[in-house]
């Protein structure tokens, strides 16, 4: 039976060449079309810039308080740089990027839409590679912003006492990149763990676990345990923002701290790219 | 309204599904078991069989979401699961329900014709044709099962493809809607595409398909026309009306027909109207009501996989 079939829509039966960059067109109208996407960056922005302001108020209103030599000594210790970005901050926007991240890939699984995505793009592979990319640049540009915005409201508050320091103080930089690199870094290993465990609240536990119990279970106190400490991303964010690294019994440097980084990001976007290719949708 | 335009280029592709011993087992469960069939261009193929008969499966398998444990399946000879792209070949609608509530009709038409790099003229082009235009750009969560169930037919149509897949398409849709798909089906089938129906019902593809796959159990049961399909119906039966409902009764017994009584009703089998008329004349019993009545298709299709159906209601377990 040879019954041809005539294109009616204007498409035209040759279909053009597959280009990656399209797919990645596609994932950000996913990405941006979604109210909880920019309700769930915003409260994040907000919660992180209010514990950083915070602190640095909270330094700036105490500060009559201080003896003459704490003050003088307050700039040379690094403690503006601390305020620029703090811990508890960096807490919850690690925590926060690690579930948007997840939340990229489990929206689809949990709604069914995988599939719709599937059977338009059988390379599943592709899809995967290219919504990595949205969530990657997308948090980078936040982390980018939430770490500058960070930097500069604190040293403005601080400016108040004559404690605020500029960029080019030194290690300043660093802070400030340290900061601004862990949002893309969680968000890609929140994307690889809803990538492999498909269900929400699954992996909402998994990326508790990795993101917040793992650095705090393994400390200083053995080699070993020093050692998976430091393989952690939250201890490698810790040594890039001590401006004095304290003397452990276990010292590393910070570009071991970078290569932590750059380890659980390939990881996790090698696990992301990867995990879909050989399961039934 | 989309349409045929004379003389357009027509495309290399055969837009042929072949499933070829197709087998899927989930741990212990087979769903669908050696299955083998063929889906042709120009028709309305319909999917047919009672819930849990590895409808659903067999359709994910052709378009590559699940793997097949043993056997094949392609699309214009090809394994759906090797082509970088989709949407200009087979549209699919499988569950109404596969979208994402937060987004709206057109951001999620939009992303896919994106990937495709159709051009965002078809998603304001599909969206009219499917009636959901005006409300383009309300969140789909807040739709109905039937613009959810519009909206995926939309998404079937913009990649104007030669194959189309649809999994339950009328579930939820008002009689309007159900005419308005029928049509739609009649009219893609007559410009040359392949579409292929699912159903559990036979009432729905009595009035839309040409074709039947009817399967049980994950095996097929038939493959063929709707017409040589009606005619495995067990046959006629005829009723009759008369006040010597067991006098006649005795008669027709006698001829070797099956009759079921109900006051003065009969229900009988094995025997024509024209015979049981000649019998009533001989014996000069009063007829009030002579007619036959031809097993549908329904009756037909239920006979067929009345061994097969996996969740009887009313059945002690």
């Amino acid at each position: 039976m040879t019954t041809t079939y005539a294109p009616v829509g204007g498409l035209g039966a040759d279909e053009p060449r597959a280009r990656f960059y399209d797919l990645v067109a596609a994932e950000w109208i996913k990405l941006r079309s979604l109210r909880s996407t920019w309700i769930a960056y915003g409260a994040t922005f907000l919660a992180v810039i209010a514990f950083n302001a915070g602190t640095a108020y909270d330094t700036y209103n105490y500060w009559p308080e201080r003896s003459a030599a704490d003050r003088a000594d307050y700039v040379r210790a690094g403690i503006p740089l601390q305020e620029a970005f703090t811990a508890n901050s960096a807490m919850v926007m690690m925590l926060a990027l690690g579930a948007i991240g997840a939340l990229a890939i489990i929206g689809e699984y949990s709604t069914g839409t995988i599939r719709t995505t599937f059977a338009a793009v059988p390379d599943r592979r592709s899809v995967m590679a290219a919504k990595t990319v949205v969530v990657t640049a997308v948090a980078t540009v936040f982390g980018s912003i939430v770490a500058v915005a960070s930097f500069g409201l604190t040293q403005a508050i601080l400016d108040g006492r004559d404690a605020g320091i500029s960029m080019s103080y030194p290690g300043a930089l660093r802070v400030v990149m340290a900061s601004a690199l862990l949002a893309p870094v969680c968000a890609v290993v929140g994307m690889a763990i809803g990538s492999v465990i498909r269900h929400t609240s699954a992996t909402m536990i998994a990326a508790v676990a990795v993101i917040l119990v793992l650095p705090i279970v393994f400390t200083e106190g053995r080699h070993w345990s020093a050692v998976a400490g430091h393989a952690t991303l939250y201890q490698a964010w810790l040594r890039l923002v001590e401006v004095d690294p304290r003397q452990t019994d276990f010292p590393w440097t910070t570009g071991g701290a970078w290569t932590v980084y750059a380890v659980w990001a390939l990881t996790a976007a090698v696990l992301a790219v990867t995990s879909a290719q050989r399961r039934d949708q | 309204m989309v349409r045929l335009r004379a003389g357009s280029p027509t495309g290399t592709v055969v837009p042929v599904i072949e499933v070829n011993e197709l087998t899927k087992r989930y741990g212990g469960t087979t769903a669908v078991k050696d299955l083998t069939f063929t889906v042709r261009p120009g028709l309305i193929t319909g999917f047919l069989g009672p819930n849990g008969a590895g409808k659903s499966t067999t359709l994910r398998m052709i378009l590559g979401l699940h793997e097949p444990t043993s056997g094949t399946v392609t699309v214009d000879g090809r394994s759906f699961r090797d082509r970088p792209r989709g949407l200009r070949l087979v549209g699919s609608l499988l569950d109404a329900h596969d979208v994402h509530g937060g987004r709206s009709a057109v951001a999620q038409l939009s992303a896919l014709a994106r990937s495709n790099r159709i051009p965002q003229r078809r998603v304001e082009e599909v969206l009219r044709e499917v009636g959901l235009a005006e409300v383009a750009r309300r969140r789909i969560g807040g739709f109905s099962l039937g613009m959810k169930q519009r909206l995926g037919i939309a998404s079937a149509l913009l990649g104007d493809p030669p194959v189309l897949l649809f999994d339950e398409p009328l579930n939820g849709l008002d009689p309007e809607g159900v005419k308005w798909v029928r049509d739609l089906f009649r009219r893609l089938a007559a410009e040359g595409r392949t579409v292929f129906v699912s159903s559990h019902l036979m009432s729905e593809m009595e009035h839309t398909a040409d074709q039947l796959i009817v399967i049980g159990r994950g095996e097929l049961i038939a493959a063929e026309s709707l017409t040589e399909f009606s005619a495995r119906g067990t046959g006629q039966s005829v009723t009759v009306c008369t006040p010597a409902a067991a006098a006649l009764r005795n008669l027709l017994t006698a001829e070797g027909a099956a009759v079921d009584t109900a006051g003065d009703l009969l229900a009988v089998t094995g025997v024509t109207a024209v015979r049981i008329g000649e019998i009533a004349m001989e014996h000069r019993i009063p007829l009030h009501h002579l007619s036959t009545r031809s097993a549908s298709l329904e009756e037909a299709f239920m006979e067929l996989t009345a061994d097969s159906v996996q969740y009887l209601a009313g059945d002690p377990q």
